[in-house]
């Protein structure tokens, strides 16, 4: 399981990170962010060198979802130094999100 | 090898498990990696399924299916099927993950997928404030304006459900009449936040990082306007999920899946299909399940007829 960040801890643990992290923006009542939150995790697992795979519960934490114009989830950034390097929107298959971020995970 | 596959988990799929592994068959159900559960797993209230007259969460009623068909042995995993090749006696069904699992009969339930509207900005605003899902991005558009383009039930319900966030929801329908069912059409015409737009088709989808209008026309007298919108939910209804089956199936004109009158039986022997994907008219859980049902009867026959030596299951 991985994890979970929120508005008081996102600066510390995604911005000021000297790692790459994919921030899940998910919610209890959205089926789609539940079926993809085990496969990320596991992407976190077997990717653990590369990318840090973490959790913010949009519904605990409005101020991050805000900020990141968060209107569809699940949504999943990746950030580095700080900013955003890309976005993926949608539950997918693990293959295909091993493709869309497949230049963090080389 | 195994008697039976069963494709997709809505409750056509999980129906079939339910009888076929009542029936001794130890169905494998491939239920999809992040679909699992299917379309209801994307509603709130259902309250037309029978047996339920208080209503259930849909993501709740898809667990009890899901409960019912493993209680009876039905072996079920979360992962796609990338091919099916169904030309001889033995079926064979590749998954995402590569295995490749074979069986005597293949049950096809893979339901629908939502239709888009095919318009400018669709695709590159998709995620940005066009959704296909009420429940699960509703949400984000507390005290805006959003719109629900579709004239069925599924609108009506987007509609109703946006209504607890949006402080304005509009609903785009290109006829003057409904689709949906007169309850849920007098629960969206009772509800003052929302606005029915007849005659209208969405034209275009606006705007720079999220949406910002669509154009509209009449669909009687031609004009365009243009409408502020912060979201566009789209429910014009859904298409059959045939990809795996083109070439290896017969068709309908509708195109869903071609079955031999009443039953379940495909153009091909040992493939049965069940559910939406079969359905162009009906398309409800109920009778989905129904059809699940008839198609897990079918196959059961169809298993119990071949010759001894090919059912034989080695150990």
């Amino acid at each position: 399981m991985s994890k979970n960040v929120t508005d008081a801890t996102f600066a510390d643990e995604v911005l000021n990170s000297d790692k790459t992290v994919l921030v899940d923006f998910w919610a209890e009542w959205c089926g789609p962010c539940r079926a993809v939150s085990p496969i990320l995790d596991q992407i976190g697992i077997e990717h653990a060198d590369k990318i840090e795979v973490v959790k913010l519960n949009v519904d605990d934490n409005p101020q991050m979802a805000a900020k990141y114009q968060i209107t569809s989830i699940p949504a999943m950034k990746v950030y580095r130094g700080g900013e955003v390097v890309k976005t993926v929107i949608g539950a997918k298959p693990k293959p295909a999100l091993e493709a869309d971020l497949a230049e963090f995970l080389a | 090898m195994r008697q039976l596959i069963i494709i997709g988990s809505g409750p056509a799929g999980y129906t079939a498990a339910i009888y076929a592994a009542r029936a001794k068959l130890a169905p494998l159900l491939i239920a999809s990696s992040v679909q699992a559960g299917g379309e209801l797993m994307n509603t709130t209230d259902v309250e037309n399924y029978p047996g339920f007259p208080d209503g259930i969460m849909g993501p709740d009623l898809m667990e009890k299916f899901r409960a019912q068909a493993e209680k009876f042995g039905t072996e079920i995993v979360l992962d796609d099927v990338v091919d099916l090749d169904v030309s001889g006696p033995v079926k064979k069904v590749t998954l995402g993950s590569g295995r490749v699992e074979e069986a005597l009969a293949v049950i096809y339930a893979t339901g629908s997928a939502y239709r888009k509207l095919g318009v400018e900005g669709e695709d590159r605003l998709s995620g940005y404030g066009v959704s296909w899902c009420a429940t699960c991005d509703g949400f984000f558009f507390r005290e805006k304006k959003v719109a629900v383009v579709g004239g069925g039930d599924s609108a009506m319900e987007e509609a109703t459900f946006l209504t607890k966030f949006a402080d304005k929801v509009y609903i785009i329908h290109r006829s003057e009449t409904l689709r949906a069912s007169e309850i849920m059409q007098e629960r969206a015409f009772d509800n003052p936040k929302i606005e029915f737009l007849y005659n209208k088709t969405v034209e275009k989808i606006e705007g720079g990082a999220s949406v910002a209008s669509v154009t509209l026309r009449d669909t009687v007298d031609g004009i365009q306007t243009t409408l502020d919108l912060d979201g566009l939910f789209v429910a014009i209804g859904s298409d059959p999920r045939t990809h795996l089956v083109h070439g290896k199936l017969e068709l309908t004109q509708d195109g869903t899946v071609w079955v031999d009158g009443r039953s379940s039986r495909t153009s091909v022997p040992g493939v049965f299909a069940a559910g939406d994907v079969l359905d162009p008219i009906y398309r409800q859980a109920v009778t989905a399940a129904g059809s699940g049902t008839v198609a897990a009867l079918d196959a059961e026959h169809y298993l119990a007829a071949l010759p001894k030596n090919l059912t034989t299951v080695p150990a």
